[in-house]
């Protein structure tokens, strides 16, 4: 099977999420404007959710191979953000910024598995062969 | 995990492809304990707070990070790209795998206790002095983040399940192996400029 056109599920959400991520790392612990890390959260997971739209209206994508990657890709990755989380409440952050660094580890942990499970899949048959 | 490293469908399959494949998990389960010892060691690290432990995983998992992507990208690759097909099947089956448990759990450690140690010495306070190179070192580090989980890490994942079909597309293995070894070549010689800001912070 060789690669066939797809909707893009692409890295720039990713970028996006990160780029907050460093914005808001940067000013630690001082008080910081969340409004850029808000605008940059938002960004990332509507693109995130319009990728995976576009992708849902595409015939004889393998989704099972998805599912079937996707799960457990997002089990490894929910634990390393889990790491994350646990060294940001270890060092006392809180409030504001806590709520958009973890709301950013959840759009990390979703799209990591999304962008793997894609890859597979795209070069995956539409139904499962024996 | 078994239902990806054991399907029946797939454990067994007899190789159709020239020159037999050797079979592979997927995932490796028999490393999985040592990723949960090391994750089980990162956190009580991470919850004692002690300068040598986390010194220790940071500079330990960090210079095994760089050195891997290092090895991979401007050793390995071009090595890889002279050998015979089955030759190169061969070692993408026995080295990949491994690589999908390593990278990960590699540099989960080194940003964790990273993190934590900046915390411990103060380097990650807004008000330190060296801040402006930490900062330097978020952005190198977020674009290696973002190469590596948005490229890398799916081609590596990609090209075992293509390696485990009874019939192997070549164009697609070649193509995301070029990928693979490609991404971990450049987040390598970024690796570089982290070396430099690390080392201007301890020295500093």
């Amino acid at each position: 099977m060789s690669e066939r056109r797809l909707p893009p599920v692409g890295m720039t959400s990713l970028a996006l999420i990160v780029a907050g991520g460093i914005y808001l790392s940067a000013h630690l612990p001082r008080e910081v404007p969340l409004t850029p890390a808000v605008v940059l959260l938002v960004a990332s997971a509507l693109l995130l959710a319009g990728n995976l739209m576009a992708l849902a209206r595409v015939h004889g994508f393998a989704w099972w191979r998805f599912a079937q990657v996707g799960k457990w890709a997002l089990l490894a990755y929910a634990i390393t953000a889990g790491l994350i989380e646990y060294a940001f409440l270890r060092n006392g952050v809180s409030g504001g910024v806590l709520v958009v660094l973890t709301l950013s580890l959840v759009v990390y942990a979703v799209h990591v598995p999304v962008l793997i499970a894609f890859t597979v899949a795209r070069y995956e048959e539409p139904v499962p062969t024996r | 995990m078994t239902e990806v490293a054991l399907q029946p469908e797939h454990a067994g399959a007899p190789s159709a492809a020239p020159g037999a494949r050797p079979d592979f998990q997927i995932v490796p389960l028999k490393g999985l304990p040592i990723v949960a010892a090391v994750f089980v060691a990162l956190v009580v690290a991470i919850a004692a707070n002690r300068y040598w432990p986390l010194e220790f995983l940071h500079v330990v998992f960090g210079s095994a990070w760089t050195i891997i992507d290092l090895f991979l990208g401007l050793v390995l690759g071009p090595v890889i790209g002279r050998m015979s097909i089955p030759a190169r099947v061969e070692l993408t089956t026995r080295l990949m795998p491994k690589l999908l448990l390593i990278m990960p759990t590699v540099v989960t450690v080194t940003l964790a206790a990273g993190w934590q140690l900046g915390h411990l010495l103060g380097t990650i306070d807004s008000s330190h002095p060296m801040h402006g190179w930490i900062v330097a070192s978020y952005v190198v580090v977020g674009c290696m983040a973002v190469i590596a989980l948005g490229l890398l890490e799916p081609a590596n994942v990609a090209v075992l399940f293509e390696l485990k079909k009874p019939h192997p597309n070549p164009a697609v293995i070649e193509r995301l192996m070029k990928r693979f070894l490609y991404t971990a070549g450049v987040t390598g010689v970024m690796q570089v400029a982290t070396f430099v800001i690390m080392t201007k912070v301890a020295t500093a």
